[in-house]
């Protein structure tokens, strides 16, 4: 597998610039004889699909939802990151880039950061002119917040909505695009399959989500899209239907997977309340601002706290992050926020029912500040929070616990953002690029938007120029035919096994062993069960499963059940990947590696690397192969918050 | 609030494909969680079915958070259910009695045929969007975000109007199933800001005329549609469009339209 990063010459903050000077274009006029692909409408593959129509390329843009404006970057509540500086407090390029480098506990490219953090300040302004409503100071200038993981304010905002106003502006251009004729949109359309021809990504095989038809689509180059994996652990804060089909079906024909095992548990979401439980909800971090977070000091004041919190004296209480970590306080990175909640959970001090809350209290910011400014920044949490729960957090604290929230890990990708297959394109959440083995708040817009707006753009001509205009492949080609019979098979197989059991109760019980075995913390001998239990599992749905309903129509659960018999076999990779990497790192903690009080403990000498696994056939071992990371500008160094 | 599980009657639009006349199909749910939501509730009434061999009741969502805007349902006939600034998946069942029944029918409009079951086809709306609800402006040519000052007061209204989730709750209410609230609401958000203003004629006549091509209704003043709004939009939208589509109308010069002179 050649694992060649392309990394470019030059100074860290020179690179870019190098590469954009370096690459090949495609005259404007050629521009319209090229055919791209991309799977994907959310903010990476949206502002791809505008963004490249606009150069004049014919764009192919896919996704499942009913329109383009409903990708789950929808649901992003608090904020993205940009170098701005605009709060004079001291922000830079360099900082943004150090912090994201240092909160992905230097498991990242740093060329690759770096690029991110520069292209970061034109994202803003992109958007801003785009009419994205950013939250305003009186003055008319962009309003900022600080996120976990930083020392200055750099995160622009639109209330808790920020995903959503940046996504309807990259929905905006990709309707004028639709409007001109240079995007074709295909809703309610699946990816199932990667067409890899002559050694290239030539294509993709659909089904129509309404008709059930599998169809093919021919490109010069294929851009995916397609999000985060979090689902594979059933509960998520995810939207219901992300999922790893495009990325793992990619892997299967030959793409390289990064760093599987590195996933995110978001500190503050609302706790599980029971079995039917569907999805989790999110508490933006940015709460992490004015809230402050407790639990009792003692085991013994846990049944008074969980009854009126408000009963627990100040002296009783302990607000642990803000003890453990002085310097960051509440506002440390998710994966030691996560695992503090954990710990203090363990230690038999969490609050609610099962013992498994810690409370995001603000009482303290509303004497402060005042209930209605409160209200302006956080209202329509707060909203979301009393209508889940039924209590209000104006009154009480909010009752929160770690949930699964991103994947850091994703297709391998190089400094184009090319896959190991050549043509092949990864953007956004299912690439594995940016942020290590943990990524900060309000860093994965940043991420989507730059990918899809200002690397793509470039890398993809540099691609494009080197392929001949009238080699588009034809989607009658044996091929295409092969790759679609074997999506055909594949439905035919999930319709015909006729067992009892639902799509879903399978999802569950994998959910519960993901969870338990590479949650939060793992080890050695609960990965080794896993990847005993995922198999045994894998086989009883091929066996027990039941999808109802017709294969030539609208059918959901058979969605779903392509859905879930792919991370049936992708959980198997993710528990290898953590298996094999014999260190903590960032969101990956193996208890058997951590420091004496608790933190994650690297092994740079053995670790300081992505690993990135091969497919080798159903069955077989994935092969495991590495690509050395090399950190020339921020210096190896243990993270430290305190 | 009682924890006690909930048994409950309901009926649900059972419909194969958009030729099908479909009809209400009763189901008995038993040993729901108070705490469960809406689309919960469902979760576990198509486990029921699953398990007696029956096709699932087929509904769209995805966030199951209340901003994708994909869920759609009619609960008791009002969409969403009826309670203020609340999408479907974001209703609990705490807010229902053990022993009571439950109407669920899709969004009815003829702009919004039904798909399956409980689920609509809403391209309509895209091609509203479609016909001029952007700024034109291509990647990279823009200028620093700071250098055009927006009053707060215009930027917080902007980000009212924006808040629209595109659900169609607003067509599935208005006795004339008019998109006037979804298509205001995106003309105001961009209206408030400056950078919606080079186009503003223009983009309010395209828009209009879109809605109108696609067959949505006239709005007649009942504001159902302000009442079913999950995200509190104002129905002060509707004046705004309607002032600037008198004034587009009379003054606006389509220039393309010219340069055949
Ligand atoms: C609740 C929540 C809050 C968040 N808040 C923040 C925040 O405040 N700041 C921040 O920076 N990040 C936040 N994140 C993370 C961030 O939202 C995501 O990482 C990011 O939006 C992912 O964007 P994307 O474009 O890569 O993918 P997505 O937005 O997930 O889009 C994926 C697209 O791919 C399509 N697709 C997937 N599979 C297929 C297939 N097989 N065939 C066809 N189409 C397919 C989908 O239809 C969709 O259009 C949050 C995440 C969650 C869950
Ligand atoms: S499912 Fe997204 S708004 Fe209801």
């Amino acid at each position: 597998m050649n694992l060649d990063a392309r990394v470019p010459s030059g100074p860290i903050d020179q690179k870019w610039s190098n590469a954009k000077f370096e690459m090949k274009l495609v005259n404007p006029a050629n521009k319209r004889k090229y055919t791209v692909i991309v799977v994907g409408s959310g903010l990476a593959g949206g502002a791809a699909a505008a963004t490249l129509a606009e150069l004049g390329y014919n764009v192919l843009c896919f996704c499942f939802q009913d329109s383009p404006r409903r990708a789950h970057s929808i649901a992003a509540q608090g904020g993205i990151n940009a170098a701005k500086n605009y709060q004079n407090d001291g922000d830079s390029v360099y900082r943004l880039f150090y912090d994201t480098v240092k909160g992905g506990d230097f498991r990242s490219r740093e060329a690759n950061v770096h690029r991110l953090a520069e292209v970061s300040v034109n994202i803003i302004d992109q958007a801003t002119a785009m009419g994205v409503p950013f939250a305003r100071e009186y003055g008319g200038t962009l309003a900022n917040r600080s996120f976990g993981g930083a020392q200055v304010s750099r995160t622009f905002y639109a209330r808790g909505q920020t995903g959503q106003q940046l996504l309807i502006g990259v929905y905006a251009a990709l309707s004028r695009q639709i409007a001109a004729g240079k995007v074709k949109m295909f809703n309610r359309t699946e990816m199932l399959d990667l067409v890899v021809a002559d050694g290239r990504a030539q294509g993709i095989v659909v089904r129509d989500l309404v008709s059930g038809k599998i169809e093919s689509y021919a490109g010069h180059a294929v851009v995916l899209a397609s999000g985060g994996y979090g689902n594979v652990f059933y509960l998520s804060t995810n939207a219901m239907g992300s999922n790893v089909t495009a990325s793992y079906r990619a892997y299967k024909r030959g793409a390289g997977f990064a760093n599987p095992c590195y996933t995110q548990i978001h500190p503050t979401c609302i706790p599980v309340s029971g079995d039917y439980q569907s999805k989790l909800t999110l508490m933006s971090e940015s709460l992490r601002n004015d809230g402050r977070v407790w639990v009792p000091k003692s085991a013994d004041d846990v049944a008074a706290a969980s009854k009126d919190p408000g009963s627990i004296a100040e002296d009783k209480r302990d607000y642990y992050l803000e003890r453990k970590y002085p310097s960051f306080g509440n506002l440390c990175p998710r994966d030691i926020a996560s695992r503090a909640a954990k710990e203090a959970c363990d230690d038999g001090r969490g609050v609610g029912p099962g013992g498994r809350g810690v409370y995001l209290d603000f009482r303290d910011a509303i004497k402060r500040d005042g209930e209605d400014t409160i209200r302006e920044k956080y209202g329509n949490l707060f909203d979301m929070y009393e209508r889940i729960t039924g209590e209000n957090p104006y009154r009480v604290p909010m009752r929160i616990y770690p949930a699964v929230h991103y994947t850091m890990g994703g297709l391998w990708v190089d400094y184009q953002l090319q896959s190991t297959i050549p043509g092949l394109f990864v953007l956004g959440e299912a690439n594995f690029s940016d942020h290590g083995a943990n990524r900060l708040g309000a860093s994965a817009l940043m991420q989507g938007l730059a990918d899809g707006y200002f690397v793509i753009p470039y890398t993809l001509g540099n691609y494009l120029a080197g392929v001949p205009a009238k080699s588009l492949a034809s989607t009658g080609s044996a091929d295409f035919k092969r790759c679609e019979t074997e999506v055909n098979e594949r439905v035919a197989r999930l319709m015909n096994v006729k067992g009892k059991r639902s799509v879903d109760s399978f999802h569950k019980e994998l959910g519960q062993i993901m969870w338990e075995k590479c949650g939060m913390a793992r080890n050695k001998e609960g990965l080794e069960q896993a990847l005993q239990e995922i198999p045994e599992l894998r086989e009883r749905f091929w066996k027990e499963v039941t999808v109802l309903g017709g294969r030539d129509t609208f059918n959901q659960s058979l969605e779903k059940a392509g859905r879930v018999a792919d991370f049936l076999e992708f959980g198997e990779v993710m528990c290898r990947d953590a298996l094999e990497r014999e260190e903590s790192a960032g969101g990956h903690f193996r208890t058997e590696h951590q420091t004496a009080d608790g933190e994650a403990k690297r092994d740079d000498e053995k670790f300081c690397h992505a690993a990135v696994w091969e497919y080798r056939g159903d069955g077989e071992t994935p092969a495991r192969h590495v690509e050395p990371l090399t950190f020339e500008n921020v210096k190896l160094a243990t993270r430290s918050y305190k | 609030m009682s924890d006690k599980p909930l048994n409950l009657t309901v009926y649900v639009w059972r419909q194969k494909d958009a030729k099908d006349a479909g009809g209400l199909v009763k189901y008995d749910v038993k040993g729901v969680s108070s705490h469960a939501s809406f689309l919960e509730m469902l979760d576990i009434l198509n486990e029921q079915l699953i398990e007696r061999g029956e096709e699932p009741v087929a509904f769209d969502a995805d966030c199951r958070e209340g901003i994708c805007g994909m869920c759609s349902l009619v609960i008791n006939g009002r969409p969403h259910g009826g309670f203020a600034g609340t999408t479907t998946c974001q209703v609990h069942m705490r807010h229902f009695k053990d022993g009571e029944t439950i109407y669920i029918e899709p969004w009815r409009a003829s702009s919004f045929p039904v798909v399956k079951d409980l689920v609509v086809d809403r391209s309509a709306f895209e091609s509203i969007m479609q016909a001029g609800g952007f700024i034109t402006n291509n990647c990279g040519s823009a200028g620093d975000a700071n250098a055009i000052p927006v009053p707060k007061e215009q930027a917080d209204r902007a980000f009212e109007a924006a808040a629209c989730i595109g659900c169609g709750a607003c067509v599935a209410a208005c006795p004339n199933s008019s998109a006037m609230l979804f298509t205001a609401a995106k003309l105001a958000h961009m209206h408030f800001l400056p950078q919606g203003q080079a186009e503003r004629m223009k983009r309010t006549k395209a828009m209009v005329d879109a809605m109108d091509a696609a067959g949505f209704g006239n709005c007649t003043n009942h504001y159902e549609c302000e009442a079913a709004c999950p995200k509190d939009i104002s129905r002060d939208v509707i004046a705004m469009m309607n002032r600037g589509y008198a004034k587009a109308s009379l003054t606006y010069r389509d220039p393309a339209a010219k340069s055949g002179e």
